[in-house]
């Protein structure tokens, strides 16, 4: 049973108690007398819904577990350190470079290594990388002229120049990614929060959050956040946990060997990679809420 | 009137010369109207009210002059400059391209309104017949053939005399004597009489109140020089007042890159600074010396990864560049210089993935620039050395999308590497050369005992120099609050120190 507003204006006054079975027809017959809206279907009644762009993650167990990452759509990986968020962070950069597009990645601890992207194949020609942090002394400021008598207008300009001098890199990040998305024709931003404590993660506004997805929803931009725990709630419309499964090494000597293998010597162990464990916690894809659906799949450390 | 088009609807005079003798030089129409004449003193006009002075300026003449040639060469290369303020153009074979001569004089004059230029347009026969309808008539004139000397005949004498020098002066008395007032008066007189009194110049003079002289076009090359200038009264000391004559510049530079299909990749703006000392060589906004004089000249290059044409654009990088680097002192001049280039011919593939519009991206990391800093934005190149952080920004330009390149199979995914910047001390305990425990004082997350290590790996570099490095590298696993973290430690062998450079994820 549901209530339903009708549109006479007794109606209004009362609700009006209908069968569920009704209702369709009702809402299609209520469409029909509307000449403007005579050729709408209500979303309810589609029977496949819009379904946005798919492109590849770069890891083939994540592309055949989610169908790869929608465009138009915020696309969350949390987990903690040393889990492969950040592995699978390049195999997505990797991936969309390889498909020509522009990438931004939006680093707010400033903990991106070159020489790992370049092993996993990403093209820097196609990356703009964002470094936030601390304003440096290189950068002009208008404390390099104590002198100055131009100055930037008016004293509320002089304080917002303060406050960008203390301002956290998390809300350097938050207005960067706003002006890479109004900017448009990125194919893949991505904010990077994963050396960013849990607790300041979870601080960041959900308008924020929600305002970045109105702002990629319709484009083919892709929205990648990588973090220790999950932040954009329910703006996220992938939502996909990792964690190391083992540690895996090989040695000169020994095939295997587990982490707590302490009989060989140090200098004859050799760190070979990452066992990931990927389970999709969000998905708002599909009309089927997600099920708890898992993963696994590999790191290799390249010599770089 | 160009650098102020606020002035048009205002009685306007120019002033020249020194102060105590300052003479009028030119006026407009409006003061004209006034009673305002050419060569009437400072004095003689101060009287009058409403009236706008202005002191004459050579280099805005020269852009002015500039801006005019651009007008006409949007229209055919064949132009003559017949003077400071007239020029003489080709129409010659234009009308299957332009259509009838009334629509290209008409457009002429709305290219030249668009540029902040108040023209007289004058079509006719032949070059001075033209010329001297454009300076007698004001608006646009089309004097059909075979009608010049009645379409002429109104005009007075003193349109036939450009300058004012002695020689102008007496022919134009003589006529006066004469009773000769309008071009009609001389066209009519007797040929050999006229010779006989005047010699040649006299014929001369007929034959141009008749618009029956004959002569070749001498068409100008004029050089790509993109320059405008404004000298100010008053010292600036805002940026808002100052924004808003750059929008002012840049609106004339870019319509005159317009009229020329050109665009600009750089953009060089030079401000003349009040109380400066004089450098012989320009200086630039990063030789500022604090607690020093301030050099005279205060100049900033803006340059761009493709050729632009968008005024707003160049607006806002400006501003975006001169709140990062303020000039420091009032600015009593503003010159702006664009470098022309051909537009940027371009038209993406239809199946090829979007990018930024290079306008949009430009401004978006000039702000980007102004959050976190100029040299951590970009694009970045890794450099040919082993050194830790062998790597260097550079200014983000998105290459031309390429044939794909080869990339690991999605199989072979990588272990990635987060560094710590700056990397985080350590203090290790080892047991028979291995590291057992680690302690940091500054994250308690990063400690606890070593569950695993492999390692060293000794490596070094640059030793001839003196930035050398040596290090010892470890991959240790230490079992934190949420699982097993991975680790690099590097021990520093010159130094002995240990360090966390980052962690495996």
């Amino acid at each position: 049973m549901s209530s339903l507003p009708s549109g006479s204006t007794a109606a209004l006054s009362r609700p009006v108690v209908v069968a569920a079975s009704v209702w369709p027809t009702l809402v299609s017959k209520r469409l029909s007398v509307m000449p403007a809206l005579a050729g709408v279907t209500p979303a309810s009644r589609l029977e496949v819904r819009p379904t946005p762009q798919m492109v590849s993650s770069g890891v083939r167990e994540i592309d055949t577990l989610t169908g790869g990452l929608p465009c138009g759509c915020l696309t969350e990986v949390c987990g903690p350190a040393s889990s492969g968020r950040t592995s699978v962070l390049l195999a997505a950069l990797a991936a969309a470079t390889q498909r020509q597009e522009v990438c931004a990645l939006v680093d707010i601890s400033d903990a991106f290594n070159p020489h790992s992207a370049a092993a996993a194949g990403v093209n820097f020609e196609r990356l703009l990388w964002v470094r936030c942090g601390m304003r440096s002394q290189k950068s002009g400021s208008p404390q390099r002229h104590p002198s100055a008598l131009l100055r930037a207008g008016s004293d509320t300009e002089k304080n917002e120049n303060a406050r960008r001098q203390i301002e956290k890199p998390v809300e350097q990040a938050l207005r960067v990614t706003d002006l890479l998305l109004q900017s448009g024709g990125f194919g893949l931003v991505i904010i990077d929060l994963g050396d960013t404590p849990s607790k300041m993660a979870r601080r960041i506004p959900l308008t924020s959050w929600f305002r970045f997805q109105r702002a990629v929803e319709h484009t083919a931009t892709v929205l990648f956040v990588i973090g220790p725990v999950p932040c954009a709630q329910t703006c996220a419309s992938l939502l996909l946990k990792v964690s190391g499964k083992k540690l895996s090494a090989v040695s000169s000597q020994l095939s295997a060997k587990e982490p707590s293998e302490k009989t060989s010597p140090t200098h004859a162990q050799l760190l070979y990679g990452l066992q990931v464990q990927g389970e999709l916690l969000r998905s708002r894809l599909d009309r089927k809420p997600a099920r708890s659906v898992t993963t696994a799949f590999a790191t290799k450390v390249r010599a770089g | 009137m160009r650098a102020e088009p606020e002035l048009r609807s205002q009685s306007l005079a120019v002033l020249e010369g020194k102060a105590p003798l300052q003479k009028v030089f030119a006026v407009n129409e409006n003061a004209r109207r006034d009673g305002v004449d050419p060569g009437m003193t400072k004095l003689q006009i101060e009287a009058c009210t409403g009236l706008v002075l202005r002191a004459r300026s050579l280099p805005q003449e020269t852009a002015a002059h500039a801006a005019l040639l651009d007008c006409a060469q949007s229209f055919s290369p064949r132009v003559e400059a017949a003077g400071c303020d007239t020029i003489v153009v080709d129409l010659a074979g234009l009308q299957p391209l332009f259509g009838p001569l009334p629509k290209i004089a008409r457009a002429l004059a709305r290219r030249a309104s668009d540029l902040g230029l108040e023209v007289s347009v004058a079509v006719a026969g032949n070059p001075d017949t033209a010329a001297l309808a454009a300076r007698g008539f004001s608006g646009v004139t089309v004097i059909p053939e075979g009608k010049e000397a009645e379409q002429l005949g109104s005009l007075p004498v003193a349109v036939l005399f450009e300058n004012s020098d002695q020689e102008s002066g007496q022919l134009l008395e003589t006529f006066s004597r004469w009773g000769i007032r309008k071009l009609r008066d001389l066209a009519a007189l007797p040929d050999v009489a006229l010779s006989e009194r005047l010699g040649q110049a006299g014929i001369h003079l007929q034959a141009l109140a008749r618009g029956a002289t004959s002569r070749t076009l001498v068409p100008v090359e004029p050089p790509l020089i993109f320059e405008e200038m404004i000298e100010l009264d008053y010292p600036l000391v805002l940026l808002e007042p100052l924004a808003f004559l750059l929008a002012r510049l840049l609106d004339q530079l870019c319509a005159r890159l317009a009229a020329r299909a050109l665009a600009t990749q750089e953009l060089r703006l030079s401000l003349e600074l009040e109380n400066g000392w004089q450098t012989e060589e320009a200086g630039t906004g990063d030789s500022t010396c604090p607690g020093r004089a301030h050099a005279r000249f205060f100049q900033r290059t803006l340059r761009l990864p493709v050729p632009l044409l968008d005024s707003r654009t160049f607006l806002k990088l400006l501003q975006l560049d001169l709140k990062a680097y303020p000039p420091g002192a009032p600015i009593v001049k503003i010159q702006l210089a664009a470098e022309p280039v051909r537009p940027r011919a371009a038209q993406n593939g239809l199946f090829l993935p979007p990018s930024p519009e290079p306008e949009k991206l430009e401004l978006t990391l000039a702000r980007i620039a102004g959050i976190v800093g100029e040299d951590k934005v970009g694009s970045l190149e890794l450099l040919d050395t082993h050194r830790p952080e062998g790597f260097r920004m550079q200014r983000f330009v998105p290459s031309e999308p390429i044939s794909p390149r080869k990339r690991p199979s999605p199989d072979d995914l990588v272990t990635a590497l987060r560094i710590f910047r700056p990397p985080v001390g350590v203090v290790m305990t080892m047991q028979d050369g291995k590291p057992t425990h680690i302690t940091c004082p500054k994250n308690k997350e990063m400690q606890g005992e070593i569950l695993w290590a492999a390692g060293p790996w000794r490596s070094s570099g640059d030793w001839w120099e003196q930035e050398g490095w040596a290090r010892d590298e470890w991959d240790i696993a230490v079992q934190g609050e949420t699982g097993i973290a991975l680790y690099r430690l590097v021990r520093d062998r010159l130094d002995g120190r240990w360090i966390l450079e980052g962690s495996y994820d």
